[in-house]
């Protein structure tokens, strides 16, 4: 039998282990996922810490929240945080067979457990007797010495195994900037730099493409990352829009015929490409 | 409270990593569920070692640690390599060997 505060701090523990599960279990995003793991692990740390594991609780916060899921978080950053986990089933009934398969290997995990005949719970007070850590190491360093020294065979080459899987050998050399204007010159589609983006004196914003005297876009003069993206702000089509407006109520007032300006001029991109060449880009009114 | 409380609690949770292998897609969350009963196993070692009286169970759970935390780098390099070739996670769409 324990003390009565180790059995509250036990079932406010649980509590939050078995939540975080939980939690880990049903969020869709990995990070939420990870988020819950890391309190399971904390709340599984502090578990170790009241049964007098005082190193390995320690080596759980150190370890298992610290190492581990900073690389389990550093992976999902990699992979994408916004990716969500499907819900198209491949298999037809998986989901429920998977449920009920967890449910019965639950029932019948704890059932055994249930039955077991444990003996009394002796408590560690005696083999903690000279500290903690100094009994972990008199037994690592001489009944599971040779299991120690085969650890740092497997942490070695876990962390090659690491760097190669992970490791990218260039096929070709990158290409260098005079490569890369040569290669513009011989297509011969945009040669001078490409126009500066920012509608001057109005505004300067990266995101806010340039534009031509007629009014138009002119798109190249945003970053591609942005334009792949699709944020690119558009301040052209309103301005000439009021204007247009203004005119047109202007004349009507002095009773002059309107001034016929197009309401909003087409969007076209700001390539013009040589005659005869291939067109490299797509067409721009598909991009909108 | 009986310590045994603990032993149920790593049941729990190691069914819970269990389901989650079964139920979900994303090869990250997986192995994130196999952490979760990585960790399930070693609070029960812990337990069985305050039962015994000695720290064999510690050393173990020790062990433990340490090649969940090899397994952890090497499944997270294959992962990060499947996704650089296939573009996805998920472990629905690796099915190249499928007739």
């Amino acid at each position: 039998m324990t003390s009565t505060g180790e059995a509250v701090q036990f079932w406010v523990l649980a509590v939050l282990a078995v939540g975080g599960a939980l939690g880990m279990l049903l969020c869709r995003r990995a990070v939420h996922s990870a988020l819950c793991l890391a309190a399971t692990m904390l709340s599984l740390a502090v578990c170790y810490l009241a049964q007098g594991a005082v190193f390995l609780g320690v080596v759980q916060i150190v370890v298992y929240t610290g190492a581990i899921m900073m690389l389990f978080l550093f992976v999902v950053m990699l992979v994408g945080v916004s990716a969500a986990d499907s819900v198209k089933e491949q298999l037809k009934g998986q989901r429920v067979a998977a449920v009920l398969t967890g449910l019965g290997f639950g029932v019948l995990l704890i059932a055994g457990i249930a039955h077991a005949r444990l003996g009394h719970f002796s408590g560690l007070a005696e083999a903690n007797a000279e500290g903690n850590v100094q009994g972990l190491a008199r037994l690592i360093f001489t009944k599971y010495v040779w299991a120690f020294e085969v650890t740092g065979a497997l942490l070695i080459t876990a962390a090659i195994g690491a760097m190669v899987l992970t490791h990218r050998e260039h096929v070709t050399a990158p290409r260098t900037q005079r490569e890369l204007a040569a290669q513009r010159v011989r297509d011969n589609v945009q040669v001078p730099p490409l126009p500066a983006p920012g509608v001057y004196a109005r505004h300067n914003a990266v995101d806010i493409a340039a534009l031509l005297p007629d009014g138009t876009v002119a798109e190249d003069s945003v970053m591609s990352t942005l334009r792949e993206r699709g944020q690119i702000r558009d301040v052209s089509q309103d301005m000439l829009r009021r204007m247009a407006e203004l005119e047109d109520s202007s004349a009507e007032w002095l009773g002059r015929p309107a001034s016929g300006r197009p309401a909003a001029p087409k969007q076209r991109g700001a390539l013009e490409t040589v005659p005869g060449e291939p067109t490299h880009r797509q067409n721009p009114e598909e991009e909108q | 409270m009986n310590p045994v409380n603990y032993l149920y609690l790593a049941a729990l949770l190691f069914t819970i990593g269990a389901a989650g292998v079964l139920v979900r897609r994303n090869a990250i969350v997986l192995f994130m569920c196999v952490e979760l009963m990585l960790n399930a196993s070693n609070l029960a070692l812990v337990t069985f070692s305050r039962l015994h009286g000695n720290l064999d169970g510690q050393i173990l759970a020790f062990f433990t640690m340490v090649v969940a935390a090899a397994e952890v780098v090497v499944g997270l390099a294959i992962i990060v390599s499947i996704f650089r070739t296939r573009h996805s996670a998920s472990v629905d769409d690796s099915n190249l060997m499928k007739l």
